[in-house]
């Protein structure tokens, strides 16, 4: 009862992700009345739930952004200050990133609970605010002026290119969907995997639904109810509200969302340009709400030199960008302090932090050496920002080689249970070799998580990292992913 | 493909729509020429296969216009394409009418004002051809639009030149003025055609700028 409690925030964070993003996909489409708005809710909720129950679930191991906040209670409600934002940013019409707001709401459980923010992150952000929709404008502007150019030269029917349009704008919208849905559901359901209620159920001996799908799929429900009865005002905004579009013109934006996603986002082109020996196309942070409004505002250069652009509503789209990881943020600290101190709710895990005399091995190992190390010895801290303040003040390392000082000296204590060797590894994500070498190491105990990562690369050279190259990117992706689910499994909690 | 279909078949409708107000023009004109040749019979049957031509127009964009509705198809450009198809039926139904007068009022023509009405219904239905041509062209090579309705301005203009020199001129003649002004309002009567042409192609100058992409 209690996790379907827990889950209720998770299925708020869909229903407010499906009111605002569906917009991305469609918001051009049915502001141009090419489609009809229950015509476009239809097909991105069935696009949406077949991307979220058959991708997303093939990738829901990595558990999305959440996966980083360790209590069920916080990961609650930093799902719910998410889902909060998101739903008043939709109240206002305004097209903003989910995936933003979750992050906003994770860096307020951080400074909550002191764990220490990836710097990286914010950066991101703050990186995708100009880069994503300078890009998608860009990629709009070429499109736009190749579309056109072939119009003029082929001569189409006013019938038959309404016609194409209107199928480009329902295809594209489809795709989008789908990976909208398999991308997404991560992020909205991706934390309660390890609590969900739900069992395999095996259909007709055909077919094996996992529990994993059932969670994904009641995730992906909450979303398209999302899409039905909220998303309508955020399209109004997309289609028409910042900029008056043609039929071709919305076509022409969907199409640059989706190619910016595609080439900047996509880790599945570059690990196949990667494995055909081809140059690689540098990963960018982009974000689909910040790629429509770059590619709204690219066409309208070109078709009226800008003049006919909303800058009040462009203005406000701007602000809700910059203010909704910062809503969230705050919304997340102040509700777990509550949930924390007047509902006694546990809303973080203890992690503690012990720079042993077998860390400092391992660190001289790995080149990072401080003669003042020494004098952590066998100390041990609650808190890795006190931890990284004493790092900063008594040895000469630099903030990657302190980030990485504080992630060996994590206490974790696994016990390696027998019971969920057998019962929770996943024989179709891992190999029969690394399956063995975890049986292998069955009833041992190990005070540090990369002490029983060596062991188990001892035991299977698929369990060793590659080498740092484009073309093992995804394989070292995928051991890390394997690894933190190790990590949930094994982990011993007092 | 349903869709796909429906799409071909509004298409061709259109296409049909825009033959008949076009061979429209051509039967006015000749039953203009055959009244004043008096040749009874051939202008009878004009009379009655521009009532069918202008019975099959209304048909065809009534049906063109509730698919388009139903359909929910060309949403930026629908209103823009019926009021085209209502100015060109506008030129058919006037042609009709315009032969209709002439079988019903028999206008005394003077024999040396022949050429003249012959002319005007010349310069009137080639006023038609272009205003059709030009709408054809907005459905399917929107920048060829413009090269014919500079020739559906070039004729309306002509009618212009023309009808004043021939209401002048009728007026000048030694008739009784009951008949004068019988005879203006058969010119004006024609005149009226390339209006309602010159109607379209004002319509469809506007209707081009918005149909950038």
């Amino acid at each position: 009862m209690e996790v379907l409690f827990f889950l209720s925030s998770g299925l708020f964070l869909g229903w407010s992700l499906g009111a605002n993003d569906a917009a991305n996909v469609f918001g051009t489409a049915v502001g141009t009345r090419m489609v009809r708005f229950r015509t476009a809710a239809l097909i991105c909720s069935i696009f949406l739930v077949l991307g979220a129950t058959i991708s997303g679930a093939g990738a829901a191991h990595t558990l999305g952004s959440l996966g980083s906040v360790n209590a069920i209670a916080g990961s609650f409600m930093v799902a719910l200050s998410a889902a909060a934002t998101v739903y008043w940013m939709t109240r206002l019409r305004l097209p903003v990133s989910t995936s933003q707001a979750v992050v906003g709401a994770i860096i307020g459980w951080n400074l909550y609970s002191h764990s220490i923010t990836d710097s990286r992150a914010l950066l991101k952000i703050l990186g995708t605010w100009v880069l994503c929709p300078v890009l998608a404008g860009i990629v709009a502007i070429v499109l736009f002026l190749t579309i056109r150019m072939l119009l003029r030269r082929f001569q189409l029917h006013l019938l038959r290119m309404d016609f194409l349009t209107r199928a480009g704008l329902l295809v594209v919208g489809a795709f989008g969907s789908y990976s909208l849905g398999a991308n997404n559901i991560a992020n909205v359901m991706g934390v309660f995997v390890p609590v969900s209620p739900f069992h395999d159920i095996n259909l007709f001996g055909i077919v094996t639904f996992s529990g994993i799908q059932q969670l994904f799929l009641l995730g992906a429900l909450a979303i398209a109810v999302g899409v039905f009865t909220y998303s309508h005002k955020v399209m109004a905004t997309v289609g028409t509200g910042l900029f008056k579009m043609s039929p071709v013109a919305a076509l022409v934006v969907v199409l640059s969302q989706s190619i910016i996603l595609f080439i900047f986002a996509s880790e599945g082109l570059e690990g196949f340009l990667a494995s055909h020996g081809l140059p690689t196309i540098p990963l960018v942070p982009v974000s689909s709400s910040q790629a429509v409004v770059g590619a709204v505002i690219g066409v309208s250069l070109i078709k009226s030199r800008g003049r006919g652009v909303r800058y009040r509503v462009l203005g406000e789209i701007s602000i809700g960008w910059v203010t909704t990881p910062l809503i969230a943020l705050v919304i997340s600290f102040i509700s777990l302090f509550f949930l924390n101190n007047v509902f006694d709710q546990e809303v973080s895990k203890k992690t503690e932090h012990k720079i042993s005399q077998k860390v400092i091995i391992k660190l001289s190992e790995e080149g990072i050496t401080d003669e003042n190390l020494e004098s952590f010895n066998d100390k041990i801290y609650e808190n890795p920002i006190t931890l990284d303040n004493d790092l900063k003040f008594e040895t000469k390392l630099d903030p990657p080689a302190r980030r990485k000082t504080i992630k060996m000296a994590e206490i974790v204590n696994y016990y390696i249970d027998p019971a969920q060797v057998k019962m929770h590894l996943d024989p179709e994500w891992f190999d029969q070799d690394q399956i063995s070498a975890v049986a292998a190491l069955s009833g041992k105990k190990f005070e540090y998580q990369w002490e029983f990562v060596e062991e188990l690369a001892k035991l299977a050279i698929t369990w060793q990292l590659k080498e740092e190259t484009t073309a093992n990117k995804l394989f070292n992706k995928d051991l890390k992913n394997k690894q933190k689910h190790l990590d949930r499994l094994f982990r011993v909690v007092e | 493909m349903p869709f796909f279909k429906t799409t071909k078949v509004i298409e061709t409708q259109i296409d049909e729509f825009l033959d008949t107000v076009s061979q429209g023009g051509l039967v006015f004109k000749q039953g203009v020429k055959y009244y004043l040749e008096d040749i009874t019979a051939d202008f009878e049957e004009r009379i009655s296969t521009i009532g069918s031509l202008e019975s099959k127009a209304d048909d065809l964009s009534r049906n063109v216009e509730a698919q388009l509705y139903t359909q929910s198809l060309i949403p930026e450009h629908r209103g823009d394409v019926l009021r085209l198809l209502e100015s060109n039926d506008n030129i058919i139904d006037i042609s009709k009418h315009a032969l209709n007068q002439f079988a019903i009022e028999q206008p005394a023509i003077p024999k040396e004002m022949n050429a003249d009405f012959i002319n005007l219904a010349e310069a009137s239905a080639e006023a038609t051809e272009a205003a059709v041509l030009a709408t054809r062209a907005f459905m399917r090579n929107i920048t060829a639009v413009n090269d014919h309705l500079h020739k559906v301005d070039y004729y309306e203009k002509e009618v212009d030149k023309l009808s004043f020199r021939m209401k002048k001129h009728i007026f000048s003649l030694d008739i009784d003025l009951a008949l004068k002004i019988h005879l203006s309002s058969f010119v004006r009567l024609v005149e009226l055609v390339s209006d309602t042409a010159q109607v379209v192609a004002q319509r469809l100058a506007i209707s081009t700028i918005k149909r950038n992409i």
